[in-house]
């Protein structure tokens, strides 16, 4: 009998407590609900400025996926009022469920290169990412790298990556495509492939990881990884110090490639006053700022400093290519990655 | 058991549905057509797509994940079948040094999440890992190029970590079933002269049949839904497979063809599995079972048993559990223990708990209904209702988004006629959708569990009772439930474990600001510091270690008293 009783009042309480914690409804006016793809503990400082300096509250639900589906089944009686993701590929295809609505903002606008914004003014980019070359200091000699040397048989057995379906590497492989067309893109896929030491698996600092004990020799990694990894405490830090960051270029544009996180207003915003605030608050200064020091990532608007180890890893010149081309080719780069078996 | 007054039965009309009050069929129709919303609806998505994808996907996808998935399923099957059903039978049967202890122990690695293991596992057994450093440090190798080792991160290490996360549900099914099976088949068998080896093969295993086929195909498809570990560990699983044809290939309809492509491979799997007992029967006899004394394994073979039972507790439980509890420590994680971090516990054990008394409650009148009725379409029922667990959590949490927000919709249209006002997400809104795809996604281990508690009750007992007079609301409170009150604990632990550690349908289901355990760790995890959440990820293993240990705890004293003439 011991088990039901016991389980009887853990699950009575318990019952109690959850719907109460799920159905505290929160006071209409002064608030501002975000759908994301950016985990909390990152945006949360961005979050309690905002909310110190405008007096709107910021309700969230993070998911890595999925939302855009959550929005459009939503639909008109969604809460949703702002959708924040990691990746352009998530927010061009909330562009194309038509979940979201377009912003015209003279302060986005002014803040936000055009490069890094849609032309239609449904989304806009708020900081960036390179996707780079993480280089052993003791067995790379070569301080400069390309895109294209990447596939360069010299590299055999020396490179290591994660999966070839992550979003930062469909994206990657997105702009090549942009870049050389299809079928160039996966002769260098080819390549790439035919250099790498190991099976992709695991994130980018894994990579790194594997790098420090010698199973490769290069890697490819997001930029804010490398400050993530560099301002810990613990082993990671060694993971960090044993590699350096190359800025490989695309040889027709000598730019480096980018990712956005991205933001757009959903097409049935409750708050859109509150809505338009949060988006513009998140290019200001104060903002851009935070994404710098607490995300290690580069701001998208100019004149803002940046991290020291990020400043560290010499001058990003972005391609110039526009992210929304990029997205265009995501589709044709994930099925190069399967037809080519990348990840086999 | 209270004693049933005789009253006269008089021959009643044959009904339709047995002797199962309509209730109890309304009941089963409506849980029946929850769990089949959320497939038709995944059903609907398919059929919106054409299959323009399906060449790519035939030429360059599908032949790898099936080889894949098959090869993992197969190793698991092995793996966690070996270890689940050998420690099960060792400690039921024999007796040894610590086998009470370990009889409780073994069921733990179901409290540490799949994903948490693969990546302790990965730290530990990795290049730069504590063992590999070791290595290079005593042999003096330079670096991970110069000898040879297993590769954690590889299709061998996917099955070894799923294996040690997944064998308790075998071990804990096949037990509950070494436990109850009567002692004189055994005594009959070692009359007859059978050894140790082959009362295991040609008596025990296949006496526990049901019940491991139950604990198997639950470990197999958890292991075929999950996508955080195969990922991780490099495993292109058909569920990442789902995943990426969702996300990268851009088609939301092709996911949903596959994801329907793998439900009818398991549904022929359970299928034939079916079949394939079907002409058996498990049922005790009338008397209460008593269960076989158990054999003393002297000496080093007794050593060997306990070192035997160990090793998958040390593996699967110490090791993680070790892991975090240093992380925990020199991290000082203890601070993240705030008013907040209460409030998403009690978040989390509300909606696992919630949950779990949804679960098992229709699961009992699920099963029950069932055996009353004698009826085809309610065994169909069951059968349909089995389908939950075979769909990933994210492709069920897809599945249910449109089915809840049609609901929300009805209510708002309701809500708007009569007061002009908008309502919002009521179900979507609040943590219901969340509890809703638990009871869905677990109600399968509550029936498959009562369903094989349920084969070994005699058909004779019940009939019995009927000629004593019984109501049918007394055949199942007097007669079924006493005797299936081991499943029911078994069936409540499992479900109540599993919704502590629920993922991908919390993340996609949650209203604003709801958290639970998981999706701490998750949140810490998503940005590549996964041992910051070291502190959630243990507090999840000690919740789930409670009811456990409470669990077998109770079959124990079950044992003894039974073994008490």
């Amino acid at each position: 009998m011991t088990t039901f009783a016991y389980g009887r009042s853990l699950f009575l309480g318990a019952f109690a407590a959850g719907f109460l914690a799920g159905s505290a409804a929160p006071a209409p006016a002064q608030e501002v609900n975000l759908y994301t793809s950016r985990e909390p503990a990152l945006i949360k400082p961005l979050l309690e400025a905002f909310t110190k300096q405008s007096g709107v509250k910021v309700n969230t639900i993070f998911a890595a996926s999925g939302l855009e589906e959550r929005l459009r089944t939503e639909g008109a009686n969604s809460p949703a009022d702002v959708l924040l993701t990691v990746d352009i590929g998530r927010v061009q295809q909330a562009k194309d469920y038509g979940v979201i609505r377009p912003v015209t903002s003279d302060v986005l606008v002014q803040a936000i290169p055009a490069a890094y914004r849609d032309p239609d003014g449904y989304w806009f980019g708020v900081s960036l990412r390179g996707r780079v070359v993480y280089a052993s200091k003791d067995r790379v000699k070569q301080d400069t790298i390309t895109y294209e040397e990447l596939a360069d048989p010299k590299w055999k057995g020396k490179i290591c990556t994660r999966s070839g379906q992550h979003v930062y590497n469909i994206a990657l492989f997105g702009a090549v495509v942009a870049h050389k067309g299809e079928a160039k893109a996966e002769e260098w896929l080819k390549g790439l492939k035919a250099n790498l030491a190991k099976k992709p698996s695991a994130g980018d600092r894994e990579q790194a990881k594997d790098i420090l004990a010698g199973v490769c020799d290069i890697a490819l990694g997001n930029t804010y990884y490398v400050g993530l990894m560099r301002a810990a405490t613990d082993e990671q830090r060694q993971w960090g110090e044993a590699i350096k960051v190359l800025m490989p270029i695309f040889q027709e544009t000598g730019g480096t490639h980018v990712n956005i996180s991205g933001i757009a207003m959903t097409k049935g915003a409750p708050n859109p006053e509150n809505a338009r605030k949060f988006m513009e608050f998140m290019v200001s200064d104060a903002a851009q700022k935070i994404y710098a020091d607490v995300n290690f990532e580069y701001p998208v608007k100019a004149g803002i400093p940046l991290d020291e180890t990020v400043a560290s890893f010499g001058e990003l010149k972005p391609d110039t290519l526009p992210i929304a081309e990029v997205a265009k080719n995501r589709k044709v780069a994930s099925q190069l990655v399967d037809k080519i078996g990348f990840d086999n | 058991m209270t004693t049933i007054t005789a009253r006269p039965v008089l021959p009643a009309p044959r009904r339709l549905f047995g002797s199962a009050p309509l209730w109890a069929v309304a009941v089963v129709g409506l849980v029946t057509l929850g769990v089949l919303a959320p497939l038709a609806s995944l059903l609907l998505t398919a059929a919106e797509g054409d299959a323009e994808i399906w060449p790519h996907l035939v030429a360059n996808v599908l032949p790898a994940a099936i080889w894949d998935t098959g090869r993992l399923l197969a190793g698991i099957a092995v793996l966690a079948g070996l270890i689940g059903i050998g420690t099960g039978w060792l400690v039921t049967a024999h007796r040894f040094p610590g086998r009470d202890t370990l009889a409780w122990l073994l069921p733990l690695p179901l409290a540490v999440p799949t994903y948490i293991t693969a990546y302790v596992y990965v730290e530990i057994f990795d290049a730069t890992g504590p063992v590999q450093a070791g290595l290079r440090s005593v042999f003096g190798f330079a670096s991970r190029a110069d000898y040879r080792f297993p590769e954690v991160r590889s299709l061998t290490g996917c099955i070894l970590v799923m294996s040690l996360v997944l064998y308790p549900y075998v071990y804990v099914t096949a037990r509950s079933m070494f436990l109850t099976q009567s002692a004189c088949m055994i005594e009959v068998a070692r009359t007859l002269g059978a050894n140790r080896g082959t009362l295991f093969r040609t008596v025990a295993v296949p006496l526990a049949r049901p019940a491991l086929a139950v604990g198997l195909s639950l470990a197999l498809l958890e292991a075929l839904n999950d996508i955080g570990a195969s990922e991780y560990l490099g495993v292109r699983t058909l569920t990442v497979s789902v995943f990426t044809t969702w996300l990268n290939r851009g088609s939301l309809p092709g996911a949903a063809q596959v994801a329907c492509l793998m439900l009818a491979v398991v549904i022929g799997l359970i299928v034939l599995e079916r079949n394939g007992r079907r002409d058996r029967r498990y049922a005790l006899s009338t008397r209460r079972p008593r269960v076989a004394q158990p054999v003393p394994l002297p000496g080093w073979s007794g050593i060997a048993a306990a070192a035997l039972c160990s090793l998958p507790v040390l593996l699967g439980f110490v090791l993680p559990a070790g892991f975090l509890i240093r992380e925990v420590a020199r991290r000082g994680l203890l601070a993240q223990l705030d008013a907040s971090f209460l409030a998403h516990l009690a978040t989390t054990i509300g909606l696992a708990g919630a949950a779990t008394l949804a679960t098992v409650g229709f699961g009992i009148v699920v099963v029950t209904t069932s055996r009353l009725s004698r009826n085809g379409v309610m065994r169909a029922a069951q059968v349909v209702v089995g389908l939950g667990y075979a769909l990933p959590g994210t492709v069920l949490a897809l599945g249910l988004l449109g089915p809840l927000v049609g609901i929300d919709n009805a209510l708002n249209a309701i809500w708007r006629a009569m007061t002009g006002a908008r309502l919002g997400l009521v179900v979507m809104g609040s943590a219901a959708a969340i509890v809703v795809a638990y009871t869905i996604r677990f109600l399968p281990i509550a029936t498959g569990s009562l369903a094989a508690g349920m084969d070994r009750v005699s058909v004779g007992i019940e009939d019995a009772a009927r000629t004593l007079g019984a109501k049918p609301r007394e055949l199942v409170t007097k007669v079924q439930l006493p005797l299936l009150k081991p499943a029911l604990a078994t069936a409540g632990l499992l479900v109540f474990v599993d919704c502590l550690k629920e993922l991908p349908a919390t993340l996609l289901l949650r209203p604003l600001n709801l958290e639970t355990l998981a999706t701490l760790v998750y949140g810490h995890a998503a940005r590549g510091q996964f041992e910051n959440g070291a502190l959630a990820a243990l507090v999840i293993v000690v919740v789930g270690v409670v009811p456990v240990i409470k669990l077998t705890r109770h079959a124990e004293g079950q044992r003894h008293m039974d073994a008490a003439p």
